[in-house]
C-alpha cells in the first residue's frame, strides 16, 4: 500500500471520514450503489453543460463505464469536466469503476484509464449497482484505506 | 406461434432525433450501432481442427446448447421485442426496440452460420427436432410466449430483461468454458459479441420498466415485484432441470448453476431490484469469469489485499480520450 501514495498529494489532514464523488446517468445504477455506502457522497452534475464541482478535501471517484463507442469515450463526458480542474485531480486518492462483465475487455475500462492517466490506484469494480457483498466490501476498505492514507500523509 | 396479432403502433409521428424526451434513447442507440456486427466478419472456420478435438457427446452437447440458444433469440427477434413496440412511449424508443428486434435475429442466424461451419446437414436437422422435442426447451419457450402475449405492458418488460439478462445463461456458459481450454476461440469471440449486445439490451428494457414503475401506485409495485420473483423463480426452476438435462455428462452442471444465479442477480439488478442469491452460491469458477472479461480479475479488489500486485498506470490506451490536461 505505502507505493500507492505519492508525495505530490495535497492532503489536508483533517476529514477523517470517505468521501467519494460519484456520476451515475439516468438510470441511476451508480447512484444506488453509493447510496448504500456509509460514506458521504457528492453526486457530479448530470448535463455537462453544468458546471463542475470543487473539491476541497480528499475523496475517492466513483464512475460507470460509458457506452458512446463512436464518439470516442468510454469516461463520461462530466467526469472529463470535473478532471480537468488541476485541484480535483490533486486530490482524487483512487477509483471505484462500475460496469457490467458482459462488456469483456472493456469491463470498467473508464476506472483503468482515469487510475492510469491520474496515477491513482483502482480500487474496486463491481457490477451494476452492486450485490450486498460489494457494499460491505467497499465499506470496510474506504475506512482502513482513510485511516492508513492519513496516517502515511502525516 | 402467436395465436393473435401483435397490435402495432397507432399513429405515426416523423421522428425527430433533434428532440428527445429520454436521453437514454439515444446513447444507447449509439452504443447498439456503435456494436453493430455481423457473424461473416468472424473467422469461425478456423474453429474447424478445434471441433474434431471434440468427443462426440461434446460436439452434441455443444449443438444442442447452440440451438436451444437461437430459440431464444428467434423468439426475442420476433415476438419478444416487437411486443414491446406498441408500448413505447416515444418514436426514440421504437426505434431503438426495433434495432433489438434486428440484432437478435442476427444472432439467430449467427448460429447457423456455427454450424454450417463446424456440422454436417445431418447433424444440424437433428439438432434441431432435438430442440423442438426437448421439455426444458420448450417449456421454457411456452413460460416466456405466454407472458409476451400479455397486455401488461410493465410485465412483457419484465419477461423480456429476465430473457435478455437470465436465460441465455445456462446455453452462454459452454463457449466460455471451452474457451478457457483453448477451444472453439472463434465461436467464443462471436458470443461474446452477443453477450455484449444481450447486455445493452437487458439493461434498456430494465431502465424502461423502471421509468414505468415510477407513476405506478405502491400497490401496483409491489404487484410487480412480486410477478418478478416468481416468474423468475419459474424460469429458474426449470432451469436448473434443463442445466442437469444438459450438463451432468460432462459434470458442469454445478458450476453452471452459479453462473445462472450469478446472472440472474444481474437480472434483477437491471429491473432495479436488489440482487438475490448471495455469494456464496454465485462464485463461478474464475476461469468462466475471465473468458467472459479479461478484465475482472482479482486485482480489481485493491481493498482485500489480494491486489497486492497492482501497478499504478498499467498499461491503458487512453489516446482515444479527450484528455485536455
Amino acid at each position: 500500500m505505502e507505493t500507492v501514495l505519492e508525495d505530490h498529494r495535497d492532503i489536508p489532514a483533517s476529514a477523517n471520514e470517505p468521501v467519494l464523488v460519484y456520476f451515475s446517468s439516468v438510470s441511476g445504477n451508480t447512484h444506488k450503489f453509493v447510496d448504500k455506502l456509509d460514506a458521504e457522497s457528492i453526486r457530479l452534475p448530470l448535463r455537462t453543460g453544468e458546471d463542475t464541482i470543487l473539491m476541497d478535501r480528499p475523496f475517492v471517484l466513483c464512475i460507470p463505464t460509458y457506452g458512446r463507442p463512436r464518439s470516442g469515450g468510454a469516461v463520461p463526458p462530466q467526469v472529463m469536466k470535473f478532471l480537468r480542474e488541476p485541484k480535483n485531480r490533486a486530490l482524487m486518492l483512487g477509483v471505484i469503476g462500475a460496469g457490467n462483465t458482459n462488456f469483456g475487455e472493456l469491463f470498467c475500462i473508464a476506472a483503468d484509464k482515469i487510475a492510469a492517466k491520474c496515477e491513482v490506484p483502482v480500487l474496486y469494480k463491481f457490477e451494476l449497482m452492486g450485490t450486498s457483498d460489494d457494499v460491505a466490501r467497499v465499506n470496510e476498505g474506504l475506512k482502513a484505506f482513510w485511516t492508513q492514507n492519513f496516517q502515511l500523509s502525516k | 406461434m402467436m395465436s393473435e396479432k401483435v397490435e402495432l403502433v397507432h399513429n405515426v409521428e416523423a421522428i425527430n432525433w433533434n428532440r428527445i424526451p429520454d436521453e437514454k434513447d439515444l446513447e444507447v442507440w449509439d452504443r447498439l450501432t456503435g456494436n453493430f456486427w455481423l457473424p461473416e466478419k468472424v473467422p469461425l472456420s478456423n474453429d474447424v481442427q478445434s471441433w474434431a478435438t471434440l468427443s462426440d457427446e461434446e460436439k452434441q452437447l455443444t449443438m444442442r446448447v447452440f440451438t436451444g440458444l437461437t430459440l431464444l433469440d428467434t423468439i426475442q427477434g420476433t415476438v419478444g421485442a416487437v411486443a414491446l413496440l406498441p408500448d413505447a412511449l416515444t418514436p426514440h424508443e421504437e426505434a431503438v426496440y426495433t434495432n433489438i428486434a434486428f440484432m437478435e435475429s442476427v444472432h439467430a442466424k449467427s448460429y447457423s452460420s456455427i454450424f454450417s461451419t463446424l456440422c454436417s446437414t445431418k447433424e444440424i436437422d437433428e439438432v434441431f427436432r432435438w430442440s423442438r422435442e426437448n421439455e426444458f426447451l420448450q417449456k421454457k419457450a411456452n413460460i416466456i410466449m405466454d407472458y409476451y402475449q400479455g397486455d401488461d405492458s410493465l410485465k412483457k418488460k419484465v419477461a423480456s430483461t429476465l430473457l435478455e439478462s437470465f436465460l441465455f445463461y445456462s446455453g452462454f456458459y459452454l463457449p466460455m468454458y471451452w474457451s478457457s481450454h483453448a477451444k472453439l476461440t472463434n465461436t467464443a469471440d462471436l458470443i461474446r459479441l452477443i453477450i455484449r449486445d444481450e447486455a445493452v439490451h437487458g439493461y434498456y428494457i430494465g431502465y424502461k420498466y423502471q421509468r414505468g414503475l415510477e407513476t405506478e401506485t405502491e400497490e401496483r409495485r409491489q404487484e410487480l415485484k412480486d410477478y418478478t420473483f416468481e416468474l423468475l423463480f419459474e424460469l429458474y426452476e426449470n432451469e436448473v432441470a434443463y442445466t442437469h438435462s444438459l450438463y451432468d455428462g460432462v459434470g458442469l452442471s454445478e458450476d453452471v448453476k452459479k453462473f445462472l444465479h450469478y446472472n440472474a442477480n444481474k437480472a434483477l439488478m437491471n429491473l432495479g431490484y436488489e440482487a438475490m442469491f448471495p455469494s456464496s452460491v454465485t462464485d463461478v469458477s474464475p476461469a468462466i469469469l475471465s473468458a467472459l472479461s479479461p478484465n475482472a480479475d482479482e486485482n480489481h479488489d485493491f481493498f482485500s489485499g489480494s491486489g497486492s500486485s497492482y501497478v499504478i498506470g498499467k498499461a491503458v490506451n487512453t489516446e482515444d480520450e479527450d484528455w485536455d490536461f
